[in-house]
Formats: structure tokens, sequence, C-alpha cells
């Protein structure tokens, strides 16, 4: 709808691509054309009215102080793919040598003809500017020189797991991974880090039959960096894919999830637990969700604890097109709202063309449960501890979407420590 | 153990008296029974010692052993040794009877100074009171309360206050919604308890808890004040009579 009312924008029609690569830089303009035509997001937009784009989308980035990197899933027995400022450090890595996945840098790949690549690069990203506008991750598409490449073949033991840097306090960076995940496999990617001052990352995701995608990412340390990441997926016939994010710190984050049920059986979750603290913070997470096939599966399960005048949105949609029979569709978004001044901005949205569906979605807002909090300390739990028992309650359901009971135990562990320093 | 001097309540947000000058001492190592009609303010005195919000003391004293409960805040007074079984015990989603069990043992065992309980050794413990009060291990797993019965609800309190041990037990209702086994299960848990230096208040309106738990001392409370104390006689007078004559006596 956004796409056809604007004219193309001379500005980012002129927009300077990276240099190399054939098919890359088919892929780069296109994605520019398409970016020329969206114009950049704007307040009006109806997907923009309770985040403001102003500091994802002006010249330069805000600065950031660089905070301590972090140690999650440290414990982990992963693949290690480190980026610092956006930047893929070889060195810093493991060796990517691991049976039953190829990876590859987005860097090396654009000048070379990997068939599957060339074919997909900005492809799932192009199908879900429709119907919503998504600009930022067309400009991710066209400038991104950055990223993995990533083609699991079998049931791969070990994760690998994408870890962001920062150094500069000034950096941007702007990654783009790409994931197949061949019929039958299996594929755990874990994401982390705060990445740069301002962060774009968008993750194509293409799960194939019967394969199965775990994404599990924790978005926390730097008050002050911003994120814009997008992750666009495409759903086989019997497949599967999990996504949960924990965002802890962060001046602005927006992230937008973008989920297509292509084939029958298939199922999809997306999940998010969110804590913030203070005034500048803000976290947005935008989702949309289609079921174009019969007989899948969708979950959407996003909780919110908010103090000290944090603001968290939530837009999510499900979509089911005609023919979807027997969609069975789920959408919960939820706030703990620990003091007066903090906001949640909900709003959910089914649009259902088909008639052997079902589908429930619901939204609230709360305070701590006083009576449940009463019980507890009647008990001699202290306060404290009592009110970090029903945080972390309250956020059960969104971290129950983890399959893997370590990653789970360890974010909760997280969780439970950024609970106890922000009281 | 627990002396209580005219103690008035009202409601915190409403210009309604609940407690109108509550006198009643029950003694280390007593069994007291407070019996009387609906809405006469038995629920309101137990929360009141607990310490919930929402109530304000306009006058009286409330101690423990010499210690002002009035002034302490909930916790404190659980660690001190004060435990209520709730009339509704309350149902917490997301936080595991187990957790809530362990968290709440080990937050009094260190207000207390005293060392944390191992988890193997809380969970033989644990199992082995839980087994007395035939509460089974998938009850221990799900969410506090979440789901149970009138009657599991009743028993996962005396289960509480079987692994919290306290010192001066109040226990509102806890016999109403139980079958009459639940009722002995309950009744030998609270006889267990019985001992030197702990005390009972138990709020009923039943003589059927009494036949098992035999009462040192009954009361009578009406229109917020106790109006009648006497033994356990008295618990058969109202059972027999109703509280008629005794609120006829007393007007
Ligand atoms: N929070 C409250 N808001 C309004 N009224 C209240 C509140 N708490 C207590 N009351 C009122 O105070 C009176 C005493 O209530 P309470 O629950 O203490 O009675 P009770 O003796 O325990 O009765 P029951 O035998 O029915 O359990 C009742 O009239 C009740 O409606
Ligand atoms: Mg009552």
């Amino acid at each position: 709808m956004a796409l056809a009312k604007r004219t193309t924008d001379p500005a980012l029609a002129a927009l300077e691509l990276p240099q190399g690569g054939a098919w890359a830089s088919e892929a780069r303009q296109a994605a520019r054309a398409r970016l020329a035509e969206m114009g950049l997001p704007g307040r009006r937009d109806e997907y923009w009215r309770y985040t403001d784009p102003t500091t994802l989308i002006s010249t330069d980035p805000t600065p950031a102080k660089v905070g301590e990197a972090d140690d999650i899933f440290a414990g982990t027995n992963a693949l290690r793919l480190v980026f610092v400022d956006g930047v893929f450090d070889a060195d810093a890595s493991d060796g990517l040598d691991e049976s039953g996945v190829e990876i590859l840098q987005l860097a090396d790949v654009t000048a070379k003809d990997i068939h599957w690549v060339k074919e997909f690069y900005g492809v799932l990203e192009a199908a879900g500017q429709v119907p919503v506008a998504r600009p930022l991750a067309a400009l991710n598409t066209a400038t991104a020189t950055q990223g993995a490449v990533i083609r699991a073949t079998g049931k791969v033991s070990r994760p690998v797991h994408l870890i962001y840097l920062r150094r500069d306090e000034t950096a941007e960076a702007v990654m783009h991974h790409v994931v197949r995940i061949e019929p039958g496999a299996d594929l755990t990617l874990l994401e982390s880090g705060a990445g740069a001052a301002r962060l774009s990352t968008v993750m194509e995701v293409d799960v194939a039959e019967g394969a199965a995608f775990h994404h599990v990412r924790l978005q926390g340390r730097d008050h002050e960096r911003r994120a814009a990441t997008h992750c666009f997926a495409r759903v086989a016939a019997d497949a599967r894919f999990k996504s949960f994010t924990l965002t802890l710190n962060g001046a602005m984050t927006r992230n937008e999830t973008v989920l297509t049920l292509k084939g029958d059986g298939g199922v999809a979750h997306v999940a998010g637990a969110v804590v913030g603290d203070g005034d500048d913070f803000h976290q947005d997470d935008t989702v949309f969700v289609t079921h174009d096939a019969v007989g899948c599966e969708s979950r959407q399960v996003f909780k919110k604890v908010l103090r000290n005048g944090a603001t968290g949105v939530f837009q999510g949609k499900i979509l089911v097109k005609p023919g979807a029979q027997k969609t069975d569709g789920y959408q919960i978004s939820q706030s703990l709202l620990l003091d007066d001044d903090s906001r949640f901005l909900a709003k959910p949205e089914l649009e259902i063309y088909a008639d052997d569906v079902a589908c429930s979605h619901g939204s609230t807002s709360g305070a701590i449960d006083d009576t449940a909090l009463f019980y507890l300390r009647s008990r001699g739990v202290p306060e404290r501890t009592a009110t970090m028992l029903l945080t972390l309650a309250f956020l059960a359901e969104s971290l129950a979407e983890i399959d893997d009971p370590a990653l789970a135990e360890e974010l909760r562990d997280r969780l439970e420590g950024w609970l106890a320093r922000h009281h | 153990m627990l002396e209580i001097k005219g103690l008035k309540v009202k409601l915190e947000e409403e210009d309604k008296q609940i407690l109108k000058g509550v006198d009643l001492t029950v003694e280390t190592g007593k069994v007291h029974a407070i019996m009387g009609p609906n809405g006469s303010g038995k629920s309101t005195l137990s929360y009141v010692l607990s310490g919930r919000d929402g109530y304000e003391v306009t006058g009286g004293t409330a101690t423990m052993d010499g210690v002002d409960l009035l002034a302490l805040e909930p916790e404190e007074r659980a660690a001190a040794g004060l435990f209520l079984a709730f009339q509704y015990p309350v149902e917490i989603p997301g936080v595991g009877n187990m957790t809530f069990l362990r968290t709440a043992v080990n937050a009094q065992r260190k207000a207390r100074g005293e060392a944390e309980l191992s988890a193997g050794d809380f969970l033989k413990v644990v199992r082995e009171r839980a087994k007395a009060l035939k509460i089974d291990a998938d009850m221990l797993k799900r969410p506090v309360n979440v789901g149970f019965s009138g009657g599991e609800k009743k028993r996962n309190e005396i289960l509480q206050m079987a692994m919290l041990e306290p010192r001066m037990c109040i226990l509102d209702e806890t016999d109403s919604g139980l079958d009459v086994d639940a009722m002995k299960l309950v009744a030998d848990g609270v006889n267990a308890l019985r001992a030197e230096g702990r005390s009972f208040l138990v709020i009923t309106h039943y003589q059927r808890l009494l036949d098992h738990i035999t009462p040192d001392v009954v009361h009578i409370m009406a229109d917020g004040r106790i109006i009648r104390t006497g033994g356990p006689d008295l618990a058969l007078e109202v059972e027999k009579n109703g509280y008629a004559d005794i609120l006829a006596e007393t007007a």
C-alpha cells in the first residue's frame, strides 16, 4: 500500500552502492530501486507510528559508549563467527570446517558464482516488502558488504554463533546474512552482542522441506546502541522455524520478523522477552506471519517488562491467505509495567481469508499482582526476590519457546542477573 | 506467644471499621480456635497479623514474644515464625511449587542466620512431608496452586507450614472444601506439628475440625470483637445452637 503512492526519491535512487560482483550489483541495484520507491520510514507510516525512525535513518549514527563484550553462550560448544563493528574478524573466529554446514562470508561470495546464494540474496527481503514496506531492509540489501552465508546440509551438531563486538563509538554496521537449511537438515543459530553504535542486520532464512531452524538471540549490554534488525523466513512443508530474542538494553531496538508458511504442515514460532529500564529505552517488535499453506502452526509470544519510563512496542499480524485451511495461529503480547511512567503500545492484527482456521490473539498490560506478592512475602520471601520470581514467571511463556534447555537456562540466569541489578 | 490488645483496624481505602478492639492472647504451646459469623472479621485479623496491605491499624497492639508484629514487613513476620494458612490460597502461574517452597525455606533460614538447605536435603524433606499429606510429585512440579482443586490447595498450605516449621500458625478455614479423608490428613498434619513451643490459632466454622484438633481455648468473634471465650465446649454449643444466643447475651 505504502509502495504505490510515493514517487521515486531521487536522492535514494542515486545512493552509492558498494563495488564488486556481477550478481551482487544487480541485487543491490534492485534493492536500491525498491528503496527509492518506498522512501525512508517516517512517523506517518502506519508501522512507524509508535517508533520514531529518526535515529535509525540519520546520516551519521549517534555515538554510543562501548561497553564490555558479552560472554553469553561461552559455555556452549558453538562455532564462533566474530564481527567487530560489523566486519568479519577471521582471526577471532573459529575455523569454519564443520560437517553438515558450509559457512562463507558475503564479502567473499559476491564475486563468485554460487548458485543458491546468487538466486537467493535479497529475494525474501523483496517478497517481504508486500503488503508492508520495510525500507530499512531494502537499504541493508543495497549496501551490505558483510554477513554470513550459511548452508546446512545435515543435522549440524554445533550451533553457529554470530558474535557482534564493538570497538568504535561511532561505527555503523550493516550485515546481511543468508541462511539455507536443506531438506531434512537442522541448524541452531545464536546471535549476541551490541554490534555497533548503529546496527542494521537482515537475515534471510530459507527452511526447506522437513528441515529445522532454531534461532536464539541476545540483544544486550550497551545502553546507547541502536539497532534495526530484520528476519525474513520462508518455511516449507513440514519444516520448523523457531526464533527467540532476549532484549536487555539499548536506546533503540526495532526487530522485524516476516515469516511465510509456504508448505503444508510447517511450523513457525517467534518469541521475545524484553526487560527495559529507563526513559531512554525503546524497543519494538514488529511481526508479520503469513499462512499460505494448509495445516500450519504459528505462534508469536512477546513479553515485556518495563520500568522507569521505558517504552515497549508490539505490532503483530497473522495473515491467513485463501486456502490456508486448518491454520493454527496464536499471538500473545503482554507487558508488565513496574511503574506508571512506562509504556506499552500494542497493535495486534488478524486478517483471515480461510474459513477452517483457529486463530487467537491477546494483548495485556498490567502491574505486579499484589495478592501473589503478598502470598510470597507471607512465606518469608523478601519483596525483592518475590518481585523477581513474579517477573520471571511473567516472562516464562516466552522463554519456554527456546527448545534447548541449556540455552534457556543461560538466558534465564542472565535475566535474573539483570533483574537483580536493576532493582 | 501472641498477644493482641485492643486491636482496631479499618480499611485503608474506605471509611469502614472492621476490627473494633480485639483482645486475644495465645499462650505458647496452646491451640486456640476462633469461630464467628461470616463477615465478623476473622480473616481480616489474620491478614493484619501477617502484614497484608490495604488495612490501617487505628488502635491497639499485636506482639509475638514481645516483638511488635505491626512494625515488621510480612517477610520479617514470617522469619520470626508467623504463618498464615490462607482461606483462599493464591495461584501463581509461572512459579513452580518446588521453587516456591525452596525459596521460602531458604529465605527464612537466611533471615535467621542459618545455612541454606542443599537442593538434595531439601528434596528429601519435601518428598517425605508431601507424602504424608498425599501430595504427589506432579503437584510439586506444577505452578503454585494453579489448577489445584480446593482441597489440594488446602493441603498445599499445610505442606508449606510443615516445611517452614513456624512457631505461631494461623489456619484460616483450612477445613473448608476438604473431604472427610483430606480433613483427617490435614488434622494429622497439624497434630504432628503440635509441640511445646508451637501455638495455633484455628479459624473455623465447624466442630468437625475441632473433633480432630482439640483446642485448648475457643473464642467467638462477632462484629470485629471477641465476644466470648471458653473451653472446647463452647464450640459444641455453637454447633448445636448457632450464634443467636451468644449474640443476644452480649448485645
Ligand atoms: N478489602 C476489603 N474491601 C471491602 N470490604 C472488606 C475488605 N476486607 C474485608 N472487608 C469486609 O470486612 C468484613 C470482615 O471480613 P472478613 O473477611 O474478615 O470476615 P470473616 O470473619 O473472615 O468472614 P468469613 O467467615 O465469611 O470468612 C466483611 O464485611 C468484609 O466484607
Ligand atoms: Mg474469612
